[in-house]
């Protein structure tokens, strides 16, 4: 180990082909950016317009965009999987060994949650909510853009294994001991783990504190907590969730990398360390995590239903109790992930039945929407069809998993294939259609024009198809006694079938996730016919869709006063009676000034992850003292904001409605 | 297209997949399904049970689905909109009672079956049971046989219709035990030892795998339970205490090193203690051994 370069050497730089790959897929892809930008002449206008951005409009965007380049990153992997599971069978090996394969799903498991699901829900919430409170920014900008920035760089460093090193965790998602402890992993590849989820959790926390405070401090006035609108609703609930559950991950991982930088023994099994407590800690965090996930999801479909039925969302209080009761029991049911590991009959009895009472939460909320579309005015458009796939997979997969809370159920159906068809279930039928309801519900309000509807229902139908393509086969196979991470299996099985068909589902989602990127190409090139010039194409509820499209920096040049909970529908229905906003004149507008130090920040943030990584102890502090340096600048700095005078908001409005 | 004919060709693409699955499997065996053991039958039973009694609540969530967005879609000339109607909210009463029942009854059903069915418990059979010890180890099982003193790697021969009390420990990451057609899985771990009661109700041969990732030699970590008769069980043994290998010590410490895809071993004696003393290693603080 040198001094200077600690464990790093010449010998961790690519060489295998799939590190070549994707180093060089890397650096392709930023030559690519590079390249337009310069010659567009737009370095500047980035760094201006977008990377120093405190407008959680922009940084929603970045969220989205990252989220969705990781996604591609996460289906590669999952492609990888599909392929060497339907080739490795009997005397063929597939083409990966079986360390390769291990690294492949373990990378898959955490991009998608942390760098996916997470990602996109974040910039759904940055988009949305502020507009929906009738706020004009966050309470703390600045911590915005910083938990952005920190979950870039953990995503960067996830990634960063194909440059330096070549190996990641091959020890699943959760990187369990005693397997992920020094004896057994001694590589990088848990490092790289350790720091990703350590870098990108403490931006997930932040952003969690910012938005609880500014969903209970900077409400429009008139809208009490009981008339927000149920995506801030499940939005609030979740973040709370985050700052219930995220310290448990940070202090978990801190103790595993004690273990493996300074010999501790916490998760050991020897010395009195004990890999069941990291289990039970892991799993305290991990799930709620699902419902994190899965909550503003829930918020996007009340919306959504209501909106595109046309009517009030049925038994409002009735949802809220609901959600709430989801998170309240999600914090109660951890030790149903690990029934099998050998608790009492009594415990795994306690813990089966609480997570069976989720399900009435659960069941609630889809009979609520089915009563809001009862004589509603139904009209399919994408956000709805989306809806509609929603119920249709994720009832099977509720069913899947009120079973496998059945504690003698699930000693038969425990890390199978069954448990991993249900949690697919749960989370692309749950988080991400709900997701993909969000970004077509919410399009036009952030970029002013309309998605292509007609691709957009095509890529639905290829989704939903390929869905139960892939994940009825899973099922099938967990009851066969196929358990998951396999990457070799004996032809006597019968199993190859079924895994081949798992892949033809996977090629039929990738037409659905090919005619999302056309559809968004074609709708941005025909932008000038779809114009969403009212602001209001959906005849929406809520506040968001009072605001022109795209709505400008400030949100609300005047802030609404709330007296009803679909506060924009009532305004409309009262629009010839009452012009209450003409009472008001133009005020000041106090906003935030844009920020570099987000950047720095967590660059020194990201230095400091991979100094850790490679044990380059002088780099680490270096960069530790780069943040604390930052933090202190920043603290100083005590011209954050600038003043919108009155005049120019009133000249920039009557330009809005003079175009218009 | 009509939203008539949207639902049929739906629900022919559907029923053809659905269909084709179906006899992608004619010929496998559905494991779980297809129980051989007294432990395995009975969680069959949970796993069905659990799911009729869901589709109670499922069923008619999933009509009203269908239902409502045909009959109240926007093109609809019968569509009789109302944009402030609204259920009763009694209505909420049958919303939150229905899946309310649903799970209650299913939760007496999973109290009663988890103390029915935990796998720590012995199992009631005129026959005395046996016991087996289960080492999980890089990357193969290890079986000792206390009783007999023999031992075998990746092979289990087990009389039917006679408990067979398993105690699990692990000498490597922590692995899961588990063959489906006999019953559900028990973790195996380092310092500690966990039980698992099953019995095999006929003769045949069951499929055993290792379903917790433990290292690149997890898909290898395959074994065979065959059961047979008593006759048959004590001729085995009896047969493999003739062979040559003995388990001492020293062996058991080669075979305890990493090795993938393993073929089935015998050994005719067993160092005494030895599933205590894998134990006890981990208990006196000695640190885990390096690859």
């Amino acid at each position: 180990m040198s001094i200077f370069f600690g464990n790093l050497s010449l010998s961790a730089l690519p060489h295998e082909w799939f590190t070549i790959g994707g180093t060089v897929s890397m650096i392709l892809m930023g030559l690519g950016v590079a390249a337009f930008l310069t010659y567009t002449k737009r370095w500047k206008w980035l760094w201006t317009e977008w990377l120093t951005a405190c407008d959680p409009k922009k940084i929603g965007i970045m969220y989205i965009l990252v989220a969705s380049v990781m996604l591609f990153r996460g289906a590669l992997d999952a492609a990888m999987i599909w392929l060497q599971q339907s080739l490795s069978v009997g005397a063929s090996h597939g083409y990966l060994d079986a360390g390769h394969f291990q690294q492949i799903f373990t990378a898959h498991g955490d991009i998608m949650v942390f760098f996916v699901t997470m990602g996109f829900l974040f910039g759904l919430i940055n988009l949305i909510v502020p507009l929906q409170i009738g706020a004009r920014d966050l309470a703390f900008p600045f911590l915005n853009s910083l938990g952005f920035w920190l979950y870039l760089a953990g995503a960067i460093l996830i990634n960063l294994f194909f440059v330096f090193g070549g190996e990641f965790a091959a020890t699943g998602w959760l990187s369990l001991p005693p397997l992920s402890e020094l004896a057994y992993s001694p590589g990088v590849g848990v490092d790289y783990w350790v720091w990703s989820l350590q870098v990108s959790g403490i931006g997930t926390l932040i952003g969690g504190i910012n938005f609880i405070v500014t969903i209970l401090k900077m409400r429009a006035p008139g809208m009490t907590l009981l008339k927000m609108p149920m995506f801030t609703w499940t939005s609030l609930i979740s973040m709370i969730l985050v700052v219930c559950v995220f310290p448990i991950l940070t202090v978990t991982i801190t103790l595993l990398w004690l273990d493996r930088y300074f010999g501790m023994h916490f998760f050991t099994s020897s010395f009195g360390g004990n890999p069941m407590m990291y289990v039970n800690l892991i799993w305290m965090w991990g799930h709620p995590e699902v419902y994190i996930l899965i909550l503003p999801a829930f918020g996007i479909y009340s919306e959504v239903v209501a909106t595109f039925s046309q009517k009030k969302l049925f038994g409002y209080v009735s949802m809220v109790i609901a959600a709430l009761l989801v998170a309240g029991l999600a914090v109660l049911v951890w030790l149903h992930h690990f029934f099998t590991m050998g608790a009492g009959a009594d415990v795994n009895a306690f813990f089966g039945i609480t997570t069976m009472f989720i399900a009435i939460p659960t069941g609630v909320q889809i009979y609520n929407w089915l009563s809001t579309m009862y004589r509603g005015k139904i009209t399919f458009s994408q956000p709805m069809h989306w809806f509609l796939g929603y119920v249709a997979t994720f009832t099977f997969g509720g069913m899947a998993g009120v079973l496998m809370a059945s504690p003698a159920a699930d000693y038969q159906l425990h890390n199978s294939l069954f448990l991993v068809a249900h949690f697919h279930t749960m989370v692309i039928g749950g988080a991400l259609f709900g997701i993909f309801a969000g970004i077509t519900y919410w399009f036009p309000k952030v970029t002013g024009f309309k998605l292509n509807e007609r691709l957009g229902k095509l890529a639905f139908w290829f989704w939903i198809v390929g869905f139960f393509v892939s994940f009825v086969p899973l099922y099938i196979l967990g009851f066969m006694g196929a358990t998951r991470r396999l990457d070799h299996y004996d032809a006597s099985l019968g199993w190859q079938p079924l895994f081949i068909t798992a892949g033809v589902g996977l090629v039929i989602i990738s037409f659905g996730v090919a005619l999302q990127v056309w559809q968004i190409v074609m709708s941005f090139i025909s932008r000038k016919q779809n114009l969403d010039i009212t602001g209001d194409p959906w005849n929406g509820r809520t506040l968001e869709w009072s605001t022109p499209s795209p709505p400008p920096a400030y949100n609300f040049a005047i802030i609404p006063t709330v007296t009803d909970r679909d506060a924009f529908w009532e305004m409309k229905q009262r629009i010839n009676t009452d012009t209450e906003t003409d009472k008001h004149g133009y005020t000041d507008i106090h906003m935030p000034k844009n920020t570099g130090m987000g950047i720095y920040l967590a660059g020194f943030v990201f230095i400091f992850g991979f100094a850790m990584v490679w044990h380059i102890v002088w780099l680490a502090i270096v960069s530790l003292i780069g943040c604390v340096v930052c933090i202190i600048i920043r603290s100083l700095d005590d011209e954050v904001e600038y003043t919108l005078p009155a005049a120019e908001v009133e000249k920039m409005e009557k330009l809005k409605t003079g175009y218009l | 297209m009509k939203p008539k004919y949207k639902f049929v060709i739906l629900t022919i693409l559907f029923s053809l997949i659905a269909f084709f699955l179906l006899w992608l499997t004619k010929n496998s065996n559905i494991a779980v399904l297809n129980p051989k053991g007294l432990i395995a039958a009975s969680e069959r039973r949970v796993i069905v049970t659990s799911l009729l009694l869901m589709l109670l609540a499922v069923v008619p969530a999933l009509t009203m689905l269908f239902l409502f967005a045909y009959r109240f879609r926007a093109s609809n000339p019968k569509n009789n909109y109302n944009p402030n109607y609204s259920l009763d909210s009694r209505m909420q009463i049958l919303w939150w009672g229905l899946p309310i029942a649903v799970i209650l009854v299913l939760a007496v059903l999973t109290f009663k079956s988890v103390h029915q069915l935990d796998p720590f418990k012995a199992l009631n059979s005129p026959n005395r049971p046996l016991t087996i010890q289960v080492v999980a180890l890089n990357w193969k099982w290890l079986f000792i046989y206390p009783e007999q003193n023999i031992a075998t790697v990746n092979f289990i021969q087990i009389p039917q219709k006679t408990p067979i009390h398993f105690e699990l420990t692990a000498d490597a990451p922590m692995n899961l035990f588990w063959v489906p057609q006999l019953g559900g899985q028990m973790s195996a771990m380092q310092g500690m030892s966990t039980q698992l009661n099953l019995m095999a109700n006929e003769a045949g041969e069951y499929n055993g795998s290792a379903s917790e990732i433990n290292g690149k030699g997890l898909a290898g970590m395959r074994f065979v339970v065959k059961a047979a008769s008593q006759e048959d069980f004590n001729s085995w043994a009896q047969s493999v205490k003739n062979s040559s290998k003995p388990l001492s010590l020293e062996t058991y410490s080669k075979l305890a090193e990493p090795s993938e895809n393993n073929p089935k071993a015998l050994y005719s004696s067993v160092e005494s203690d030895l599933f205590k003393s894998v134990m006890m290693k981990y208990m006196s603080g000695e640190p885990e051994k390096s690859e």
